[in-house]
C-alpha cells in the first residue's frame, strides 16, 4: 500500500476540518497559559490552504506540502506560523517530485518536517511544546516502520504515541513560548501546540487505513 | 463583550483604513499584505526602521511612523505576530539605501517571524540588522523561559533610534544605539482588570475585584503573582524597586520615566502612580531628567499600568528631545 497524492490532500483537508471543529478547544487551552489565539490563528490559516489546495492538486506531494507551508507562514502569524510552516516547508523538500508515498517516504517527510521545527523553534523535549508530542510520534513511526508494519498500523501506533505525549505536557512546567512567563503556574495544563499536533497525526491515521 | 467594533475579523483593517483617513500627511496605508509606512517613504540614504507585532497595542506601532520614529509598521492581528510576507515587504518598501534595522519585541512568535524576513530580505539584496528588546524585569530565570519579554522600552526604543537615523548615522551606529537604550532600560507592569481579545470573546484571565496582577505583559497573558489590591504608594514601590535594583540605577543618575496605561486607565491615576514614582526615585538619589506619561504600550482596554526607566546620557536625551512627528507621538515639529 501506498498514500496517492489524493489522498495526501484528503489528509490536509481533514486536518483542517478537525483545526475548524477544535478552533474553540484549542484557543481556550491557549488562554490557559499563553494569549488565546492558536485556535483562531491555527484555523485561519488551514482555511486559507484550503483555498490554495485546488492550485496543486495536480502537483506532486512536494509541491503541494510546499505551498501548505507558504500558506501558513503568511497567514498564520504568531509562533506557529512559522513553527508549522517550517514544518510543511520541510516536508515539502524531503518529499520533492513524488506521486504518492510510501511508508519509508513518510517517515522521511515526518523526521523533516520535525527537524525544522527543532531548527526553527529551538525546543527541546521536556519544554512543553508541539514538539514533546511530535517526538514520541516520529519514533512510533520509525519503530513500526522498523518493525515491517503496514501503514495503517504504523499510523495508528504514531497517533497513540502523539497522544501520550500530548497528554504528558500537562504536569510540565514550560520553558519556551509565551507560557513560559508563567513559570510553575504553567503546570497543569495542556500544551496548545502538542494538541494541534496531534490532530496532524490522528487525522493522517484517520484518512489513510 | 461590549466593544466598538463592527466583526472580530475586520477590526484590524478597520483599524487601518480608520488611521488612512486621518492621518493622510503622515502616513500611507497598504493593505494584503497589511503594513504602514511614512508618507515621504523611502527616505533617501537614511537608515529605515520598521518594527510590528501584534495590534491591540495602539498607538504601537503604526502610531509611531514618521519623522524621527519608524519608518513602517507592521500590525499582525490582534496580539498575534504580524507575518514575513508583511515585513519583507515593508522592509522593501522603506529602504532608502542606507539599510533597514528591524525592532523586534522578545516574544517566541516575533522572534521567529522576523528572522525569516530578515532572511528573505538579505536574499533579495537589502542590508537588514535587527535589535530585540527585553526590558520586563517582571520575567526571571531567563535561561529557563523565552527570556525576557520586551515592553515599555520599545517605544523609547523607536524614539531614539529614529532620532538617530533622522540624523544619518549609518545601520551599525543606530543599531548600537538602540541596543544602548534597550541595555540600559527596564519596566515592569501590573493589572487592575484583564482585556478580551475580540475573537476570544471573554476576558483572557479572571480577576477578582479586591485582587491585582503583578508583572503581567502586554498581551493579557497573567503575571507572575496575583495579590490583594494595595495603595499606590506600595505598589510603586513594589515595581520600582524591583527596576531599580535590577539594573541596577545609582543615586546620581538622570534617568528618563516613562509612567504608561495599559489602554483602561485614565490618566489621572496615571500621575498619580508618576508621583509616588517620583518621590520613590528622588529617595533613591535618582534624578528624573525626563519623562513620558500616558498609555503608548497598551494591552487593548486593561487598566493597570507600567513603569519604565531609562539611564540618561547627554547624546540619548539631545536625541529624546528631537523633533518627531507621529500621529502618536509629536513635538518639536
Amino acid at each position: 500500500m501506498t498514500i496517492s497524492r489524493d489522498a495526501v490532500l484528503d489528509w490536509l483537508k481533514a486536518f483542517a476540518a478537525t483545526i475548524n471543529e477544535n478552533a474553540a478547544y484549542l484557543t481556550q487551552l491557549d488562554s490557559d497559559i499563553g494569549d488565546g489565539d492558536h485556535g483562531a490563528n491555527m484555523n485561519r490559516g488551514m482555511q486559507a490552504v484550503l483555498t490554495a489546495l485546488p492550485g496543486v492538486a495536480d502537483k506532486d506531494v512536494g509541491s503541494i506540502f510546499k505551498t501548505v507551508g507558504m500558506k501558513l507562514v503568511s497567514t498564520v502569524g504568531g509562533a506557529s506560523g512559522p513553527l508549522y510552516g517550517t514544518m510543511f516547508m520541510q516536508m515539502g523538500n524531503a518529499t520533492a517530485g513524488k506521486m504518492e508515498l510510501t511508508l519509508d517516504d513518510w517517515v522521511a517527510a515526518v523526521q523533516a518536517g520535525y527537524d525544522g521545527v527543532i531548527m526553527r523553534g529551538k525546543a527541546q523535549p521536556g519544554d512543553k511544546t508541539m514538539v514533546d508530542a511530535l517526538t514520541p510520534g516520529l519514533a512510533a513511526l520509525k519503530g513500526q516502520r522498523d518493525n515491517g508494519a503496514a501503514i495503517p498500523e504504523a499510523l495508528n501506533a504514531a497517533a497513540a504515541a502523539t497522544r501520550q505525549g500530548m497528554e504528558a505536557t500537562i504536569p510540565l512546567v514550560a520553558r519556551k513560548g509565551r507560557a513560559s512567563y508563567l513559570g510553575e503556574r504553567s503546570a497543569n495544563h495542556q500544551d496548545p501546540g502538542a494538541t494541534s499536533s496531534y490532530y496532524l497525526m490522528k487525522t493522517a491515521a484517520e484518512t489513510w487505513k | 463583550m461590549k466593544k466598538l467594533i463592527n466583526k472580530p475579523e475586520d477590526v484590524v483593517v478597520e483599524e487601518l483604513h480608520g488611521i488612512e483617513a486621518a492621518h493622510p500627511d503622515l502616513v500611507k496605508v497598504h493593505y494584503e499584505p497589511n503594513y504602514i509606512v511614512r508618507a515621504d517613504a523611502p527616505v533617501k540614504g537614511k537608515v529605515a526602521l520598521v518594527s510590528g507585532g501584534g495590534s491591540g497595542h495602539e498607538p504601537m506601532h503604526g502610531g509611531f511612523v514618521g519623522l524621527g520614529m519608524l519608518d513602517a509598521a507592521c500590525p499582525g492581528a490582534v496580539f498575534t505576530s504580524p507575518t514575513p510576507d508583511q515585513m519583507l515587504e515593508a522592509t522593501k518598501a522603506v529602504n532608502g539605501g542606507a539599510g533597514v534595522l528591524h525592532i523586534v519585541k522578545n516574544y517566541t512568535g516575533d522572534i521567529m517571524n522576523f528572522e525569516m524576513a530578515a532572511d528573505l530580505a538579505r536574499g533579495d539584496g537589502v542590508e537588514v540588522e535587527s535589535v530585540v528588546t527585553n526590558d520586563d524585569v517582571a520575567v526571571k530565570d531567563s535561561l529557563y523561559t523565552a527570556g525576557r519579554r520586551g515592553v515599555g522600552i520599545t517605544v523609547i526604543v523607536e524614539k531614539i533610534a529614529g532620532a538617530a537615523a533622522e540624523r544619518k548615522h549609518s545601520l551599525k551606529e543606530v543599531a548600537d544605539i538602540a541596543r544602548q537604550v534597550n541595555d540600559n532600560g527596564r519596566s515592569m507592569g501590573m493589572a487592575l482588570t484583564s482585556c478580551t481579545v475580540p475573537h476570544a470573546g471573554k476576558p483572557t484571565f479572571e480577576l477578582g475585584d479586591d485582587e491585582m496582577e503583578i508583572g503581567i505583559g502586554i498581551h493579557g497573558e497573567p503575571g507572575r503573582t496575583r495579590m490583594k489590591l494595595k495603595t499606590v504608594h506600595e505598589i510603586v514601590e513594589m515595581m520600582a524597586s524591583a527596576i531599580v535594583d535590577d539594573l541596577p540605577y545609582k543615586s546620581g543618575d538622570q534617568v528618563l520615566a516613562f509612567v504608561n496605561g495599559m489602554g483602561g486607565t485614565p490618566l489621572i491615576e496615571l500621575y498619580v502612580v508618576y508621583n509616588e514614582l517620583h518621590n520613590f526615585l528622588k529617595g533613591r538619589g535618582i534624578k528624573i531628567a525626563r519623562n513620558l506619561i500616558g498609555s503608548y504600550i497598551t494591552s487593548l482596554e486593561m487598566a493597570g499600568c507600567s513603569i519604565t526607566l531609562l539611564e540618561l546620557d547627554d547624546q540619548l536625551q539631545a536625541l529624546w528631545d528631537a523633533p518627531v512627528k507621529t500621529p502618536g507621538m509629536r513635538w518639536g515639529a
